[in-house]
């Protein structure tokens, strides 16, 4: 089964982007499964299901998502292998920028939007930087300057990626984007694989509950501004 | 070619390439640390700044010689000059044959017309996608009359289409000349000044009421932003086809709009459904069902017929000066 990341700013079109492409590649006979990984509360898996997506949701709660997400990403594997996918697509939202969810070897996608402004591009860590396709969305509404100011912003921090427009509405972008994920690599276990990046760090007294603020309270893993 | 870059004089190598400093800057590593190359500085780096930043240091030398590429082939983008973009038909929705073989030509206008959901957004992703029978309509699209390079397809920054919507925003709040800077050099123009006030200078030639190079891109009127924009491709942006999505009869000229932009060489399709503008084109591709229904070419009784519309278009637009004075509507228009 071919497996692919995709990870994204939150609102920035993940769930629409993989709508398009899922239902072009369904069209074409290809089994598609998507696993969604959000915070508190999602509706995306019904939004899947009633276009006919086969979909499971994790929701992180309490703890930082993107360690929630590498902690599951096998079971949703083992989970999309018993369900006999072609393809299974995990969608997580990178929700502190310096989210890091793609894995070696694993075709890993980002999505940003026009939008979000020609700053954002390199307000992202390695969820862009180590991307492999960078999907851009909401192109429609922006000028054409921003948008090919965007694309070169993109370019900066991502050298390598191939980059394409989606747009989410209309769905033009879809089909080409689910051929792209034809050749996404065949992946039969994660067991020892790795990640692109280290995710962010935690581990300091508010990770393990601490709620009072002040010196006295602040252990482990503590970094502080330079104002001066 | 990258080594050359890696091993010159750190300071040299800054100075003469500005926008080095600008990769590095947007990969989170604003102060480069002091060192004769690019190579010390980069070894000399924090590794808690690398981490920080999210990025291994073996893999930054390899995105910046990726980058360099890039800008060396922005900067010469003509290797293949476009002279004709041929789109060969395939099926409409229905699954019946599409039957024409489409040259676009420089400087040519090509007018798209069909109701909502007929196929004319299909059509344009088969020419950005260089559909080679393989999308959904089964179409061909060849470049200079031959099949097109498959890498072509990725490479963004050598985009078919630049696109001038109707719904389209400014998002960013700066003034139209410090806009035009910026989209300037991301395209790594070498005269930016000049280009920027050529374009202003065009734009204000194209709009109706005048703008200041100061005035915020975000205060334009209607008219003035899709001048600004059409002034701005037509200059700016490598992408030989220009799509313009209806072009309002409002605050623009439009006539010289399309010339402009044939001017220069650009291959113009226009979504409309005004009869001015649709026979301004040389041709109209009709959609219907997913497909080209037929292609018409502009016929002389039809450019007869553009002189009376016209003709009716200027009387209306007295009117529309009367109005706005505050005249009485009455009489001779």
């Amino acid at each position: 089964m071919r497996l692919v990341t995709v990870a994204g700013p939150p609102s920035s079109g993940k769930t629409s982007v993989i709508c398009k492409a899922a239902e072009a590649l369904q069209s074409d006979g290809v089994a598609v499964g998507v696993v969604k990984f959000d915070c508190l509360s999602s509706r995306d898996q019904t939004l899947y299901e009633r276009r006919g997506i086969p979909a499971r949701t994790g929701l992180s709660g309490n703890l930082c998502p993107d360690h929630f997400f590498v902690s599951n990403i096998e079971e949703c594997l083992k989970w999309g292998k018993q369900q006999k996918f072609d393809l299974l697509l995990s969608e997580s939202a990178g929700l502190c920028n310096r989210c890091a969810p793609h894995i070696k070897d694993v075709c890993a996608i980002c999505v940003i939007d026009n939008l979000s402004g020609v700053e954002t591009p390199r307000k992202i860590g390695p969820m862009l930087k180590m991307a492999d396709i960078v999907v851009i969305t909401k192109g429609d509404i922006v000028s054409q300057a921003e948008r090919e100011v965007f694309v070169h912003r993109v370019r900066q921090v991502n050298s390598g990626a191939i980059i394409i427009h989606v747009n989410g509405l209309t769905g033009q972008g879809g089909h080409e984007l689910g051929r792209l994920l034809r050749d996404a690599n065949e992946i039969d276990y994660l067991q020892g694989r790795l990640l692109r990046f280290s995710m962010p760090a935690a581990l300091c007294s508010y990770c393990l509950g601490q709620r009072r603020i002040g010196a006295d309270f602040q252990m482990g893993n503590v970094k502080k501004m330079e104002l001066e | 070619m990258t080594t050359s870059y890696t091993d010159m004089p750190l300071e040299k190598l800054l100075t003469e390439h500005p926008h080095i400093k600008d990769f590095f800057s947007a990969m989170g590593l604003h102060d480069l640390p002091h060192s004769p190359t690019l190579t010390g500085s980069l070894d000399a780096i924090d590794e808690e700044l690398m981490l920080d930043v999210g990025i291994e240091r073996q893999e930054l030398l390899g995105r910046f010689a990726a980058y360099m590429d890039g800008v060396e082939r922005l900067r010469n983008p003509n290797l293949t000059t476009i002279d004709s973009i041929t789109v060969i038909g395939g099926r409409n929705k229905s699954g019946e044959l599409e039957e024409f073989s489409l040259e676009l030509r420089p400087g040519e206008v090509t007018c798209i017309v069909g109701p909502t959901g007929s196929g004319k957004s299909r059509f344009l992703a088969d020419i950005e996608w260089l559909a080679q029978k393989d999308s959904p309509t089964g179409r061909q699209v060849l470049i200079n009359g031959s099949v097109p390079d498959p890498t072509r397809r990725y490479a963004v920054e050598q985009k078919l289409v630049a696109q001038l919507s109707q719904n389209m925003n400014f998002v960013m709040d700066l003034s139209a000349e410090d806009f035009i800077r910026m989209h300037a050099e991301s395209r790594m123009v070498p005269n930016i000044k000049e280009v920027c006030t050529t374009i202003l200078n065009l734009a204000n030639s194209l709009a109706g009421e005048q703008f200041t190079p100061e005035t915020p891109v975000t205060a334009l009127s209607g008219g003035q932003s899709r001048a600004l924009m059409i002034a701005d491709v037509a200059c700016l942006s490598s992408s030989p086809i220009v799509l313009i999505d209806e072009i309002e009869n409002a605050g623009i000229d439009r006539k010289r709009a399309l010339s402009l932009l044939s001017g220069r060489n650009k291959i113009i399709l226009m979504a409309t459904h005004d009869p001015i503008l649709a026979l301004m084109g040389q041709r109209r591709l009709v959609f219907k069902n997913g497909g080209v229904a037929c292609v018409r070419t502009t016929s002389a009784a039809e450019v007869a017929n553009l002189a009376m519309f016209e003709e009716m278009d200027a009387r209306l637009t007295s009117v529309r000066h009367a109005l706005r004075s505050g005249e009485e509507i009455s009489g001779e228009f």
